[in-house]
């Protein structure tokens, strides 16, 4: 029997590693592309300010990039260290595209990134842009492929169920590939990471600017910050907007507990603003609505209806009663048992089996489920809403502040020679927003999904190893107390040299070395 | 498609062990100059050389050991799955001491503080010494079998703990590892320095081009007395993969049955031990670039022997010898293998023409001259 805590333990150091990594993750992407955008037109116009844009910023790349990678080596070991029941299960569909991240996309952008940082002087300046953009394009790539499994995870196609091999295997990697659910996510996913970045330089080159330095550095980056900055969070709001859309399509239940939908409204269904949700009565208490919103973006239509919880719910019932002949069955070819008829039948409810494996949390035989333990079953088959509700309203009130941000910066930098203060003050107090909405999302994607490791498939907390409970307190302590260190280690060595600037390059022409030669 | 099952399976065996080598090779060499930064550089500059003779590659190199963790995920799911839930505190430990490794790298030089430096060198120690112990340490106990059990849900429960895992046959394996990575490290450092360090580089060559050797060879004789492993019933190479449909039966000296029934395979061993006298030869005759080929055939050999020793064995189960994983009953899908198949020819051979090009680009010898004219912008 596998321990509640066991799997408590696994979920929370599994948060906490990949919300860990998750931070340095978007900056990587973004910077990526605003580092080979920056260069660009360094090789475009000659001018030799973009050439030292593109190396001050390197260096904070540099920085966060050496975490990002450390904090990466733990995502791609910790399937099998930690999920091994769900690395059996599912790794026939779920490695490969890990796999191929790193042969297309995590091999390019390390190999090529040491020649980013080494090779200005042994390359020719075309050169050095291809690999600028090459380490750019690996960095996207890989976040496709690492979205693709994910969003396999959310929405599982082109797999099935095999008895003889007791797994997940694929069926269509066109439908893997082409997943809507990944395809949504990668886009919403870069974008926010472009939006990071941008809002990253926006608001340091706003401190130099506040500070009176480096004038003609730092008011080129914010322009290009800001340029980019807006294109990306429009992308982020409007992809974001997609990604509800293929919820309601794909995730029902995800999309009905952000919302708290308890119950199927008459279409188009009202939208809640803020509330207080109460899972318990399935209400919202102190709801404030706006009328045919969620209809509209959840479904595309007005007569469509977004199926609320409840009816989830009874939905869930009928299948966790499938799931445990389902169950029975595979017993039965387990135990050798080939009989065509027993196959037949299998095979028309395996579908179900996920939602029979859901009971294996209450009843190690699942077949002798008593009623009650069915009823738990359902009510743990949708996530809590609560948190859901509201991770996601910081997530999108976040992305409107930004976007008001990005909006004034633009404006402010496309006047000449125009210094607003109010408006660098909001960009330099505004660069945490982007980390705490790319938390938010992951939180949203992964939180929304349970009680489900793959969804309608795999149960979380059937997916563990069978390690012990300190097993896991000692290697998630470890994991706290390395990675807090290493987060200090890196702000404090970030910080260093935002405030140092460009005249960390030590090219004689910027603000303190101007100073020392007074 | 293009191949069958069993075909494929053996494709992906040896596409995992190229991977294997690939890390052994590109990755081994960045380890053993890790080991090999406090005893070689005997100053700041000394040891701002070393670091930035592998500086601008190491982090594509490390990319191999992340790449055959993937491919063994994507080929090999069940085998990914035991190991690494069942080595679970000796990969963390890997992890932990790999982490190091990026940030010793890039953090080292961003400030001049002596404290700051003597400390990140000693992280980088560390994280060249404990993954190539544990890189060792853990064939060892492949070859040894590890103590897990697939139930009939093909659950995996493992009943053994991190001392059990650190036995006497496995610390000798892992240094072999160690061994093996310094000599090729030292090679490395021969090849891309001058003066003192290149000296003391060529004094470690041949100290530890002989201790792997000799090691080996312990291990070699160790070999005919350990515990191997052979499957006695029917085996069908095209079926589902289900490790449970076979018995298993585990006898001293059944590693070397393969040997018996190929005895050309006798050649791989062979050469990884002549090819390491050879590099020694060559390193000692200040022929560094040759050296660091014969060296690379070394540790590849050894590896190699490895495999040859075990196949068709992924993972022997020491305590439910049925359970054991094979090349014919842990391998994913045909569907899976088949496609992954495809990408690994297309990408895998790019990989090497750019990296070689990467190498091709930053060939020279690393100075101390070289270190002060670029004082800010190498590591």
């Amino acid at each position: 029997m596998i321990s509640e805590s066991v799997v408590e333990l696994s979920r929370w150091q599994f948060a906490v590693t990949s919300l860990y990594h998750f931070l340095f993750v978007p900056l990587t992407i973004g910077l990526s592309v605003l580092l080979a955008i920056m260069e660009s037109t360094y090789v475009m116009t000659g001018r030799e300010v973009y050439k030292d844009m593109t190396q001050f910023w390197g260096k904070l790349f540099g920085i966060n990039f050496a975490l990002g990678v450390t904090t990466g080596l733990t995502m791609e070991f910790q399937f099998g260290m930690n999920w091994s029941y769900f690395s059996h299960y599912v790794g026939d569909v779920f490695g490969a595209p890990l796999a191929i991240e790193g042969l297309m996309a995590f091999f390019m952008e390390s190999t090529f990134v040491g020649l980013f940082f080494f090779g200005w002087d042994k390359l020719t300046k075309g050169q050095h842009l291809l690999i600028t953009w090459l380490v750019a394009l690996g960095s996207n790539l890989s976040a496709l492929w690492i979205l693709v499994a994910n969003g396999w995870m959310q929405h599982p196609v082109g797999a099935e169920f095999n008895y003889e091999t007791m797994r997940m295997e694929v069926t269509s990697f066109g439908a893997l590939i082409f997943n809507p659910a990944a395809q949504v996510k990668f886009v919403h996913t870069v974008a926010a990471g472009y939006t990071t970045a941008s809002a990253f330089v926006l608001g340091i080159s706003a401190y130099y600017m506040l500070k009176g330095r480096d004038a003609a550095f730092s008011q080129r980056s914010y322009t290009i910050a800001a340029g980019f900055g807006l294109a990306a969070v429009l992308s982020v709001i409007v992809l974001g907007d997609e990604s509800g859309y293929t919820d309601g399509e794909v995730q029902k239940a995800k999309l009905a507990a952000i919302e708290a939908e308890w119950h199927t409204e008459e279409p188009p269904a009202a939208f809640t603003v803020v509330g207080i949700p109460d899972q318990e009565a399935m209400v919202t208490h102190n709801a404030i609505k706006i009328p045919w919103v969620l209809g509209l973006i959840g479904t595309r239509s007005a007569d469509t209806p977004v199926i609320g919880l409840t009816e989830i719910l009874e939905n869930n019932r009928i299948r966790i009663h499938s799931g445990i002949k389902a169950y029975a069955l595979l017993q039965k070819l387990r135990d050798g048992n080939r009989d065509e008829d027993v196959i037949a039948e299998f095979e028309a409810i395996k579908k179900d089996l996920g939602y029979g494996l859901l009971l294996k949390q209450y009843t190690e035989e699942v077949v002798d489920a008593t009623d009650e333990q069915i009823e738990m079953a359902v009510k743990n088959s949708i996530p809590q809403v609560a948190p859901l509700f509201w991770t996601f309203r910081v997530m999108v009130f976040c992305g409107f502040v930004m976007l008001f941000v990005f909006v004034s910066a633009v404006v402010v930098s496309s006047i000449r020679r125009c210094r607003i203060d109010w408006v660098l003050k909001l960009s330099l107090y505004t660069i945490p927003l982007p980390w705490i909405a790319c938390e938010m999302g992951w939180f949203v994607a992964e939180f929304g999904r349970q009680p489900w490791t793959i969804a309608e498939v795999l149960p979380t907390f059937l997916s563990v190893s069978s390690l012990s409970e300190w097993d896991i307190i000692l290697s998630l302590s470890g994991y706290i107390i390395l990675y807090t260190i290493f987060l200090a280690i890196e702000i404090f060595l970030m910080m260093k040299y935002i405030k140092l600037g460009p005249s960390s390059l030590h090219k004689r022409r910027y603000h303190f070395e101007i100073d020392e030669r007074g | 498609m293009l191949f069958d099952y069993e075909t494929l399976r053996i494709i992906w065996w040896v596409f995992l062990g190229l991977l294997l080598i690939g890390f052994a090779v590109m990755g081994g060499f960045d380890l053993g100059v890790g080991i090999l930064l406090p005893f070689l550089g005997k100053n700041d500059e000394e040891r701002r050389v070393i670091i930035n003779a592998i500086g601008p590659t190491w982090e594509g190199n490390q990319v191999w050991f992340v790449m055959a963790g993937g491919a063994l995920f994507a080929a090999w799911p069940t085998a990914y799955a035991v190991s690494f839930s069942s080595m679970y505190f000796a990969l963390l430990l890997t992890l932990f001491a790999m982490f190091l490794r990026p940030l010793g790298f890039d953090y080292r030089s961003k400030l001049t503080n002596p404290k700051w430096r003597e400390n990140w060198d000693k992280a980088l120690f560390i994280g060249g010494f404990v993954p190539a112990l544990i890189f060792g340490v853990a064939f060892g106990n492949l070859l040894k079998g590890i103590p897990f059990h697939l139930e009939n849900d093909m659950r995996i429960m493992y009943f053994g703990d991190l001392w059990g895992l650190l036995n006497s046959f496995s610390l000798l394996v892992g240094l072999v590892s160690v061994s093996m990575f310094i000599m090729h490290g030292a090679v490395y450092l021969q090849l891309k320095t001058v003066g003192d360090i290149n000296v003391r580089a060529q004094k470690a060559v041949l100290k530890f081009g002989l201790a792997t050797l000799a090691l080996f060879a312990v291990v070699g004789y160790w070999i005919t007395i350990l515990d191997g492993y052979h499957i006695v019933t029917e085996i069908f190479p095209n079926a589902a993969s289900n490790p449970l449909a076979k018995f298993v039966k585990r006898e001293p000296g059944l590693w070397l049955d393969n040997y018996g029934h190929l005895p050309w395979l006798m050649a791989v061993p062979a050469t990884a031990f002549i090819s390491g006298l050879i590099t020694i030869a060559f390193s000692l005759f200040n022929r560094p670039g040759r050296a660091f080929i014969s060296s690379s055939l070394t540790v590849a050999c050894i590896i190699l022997t490895a495999g040859c020793s075990m196949f068709p064995f992924l993972i022997p189960s020491s305590i439910s010898a049925n359970s054991s994983l094979t090349v014919w009953d842990a391998s994913s899908s045909q569907t899976t293998l088949n496609m992954m198949f495809w990408v690994t020819i297309i990408f895998l051979p790019l990989i090497i023409v750019y990296t070689s090009w990467v190498f091709r680009v930053l060939r020279g010898k690393v100075t101390v001259e070289l270190i002060r004219k670029n004082n800010h912008t190498v590591y």
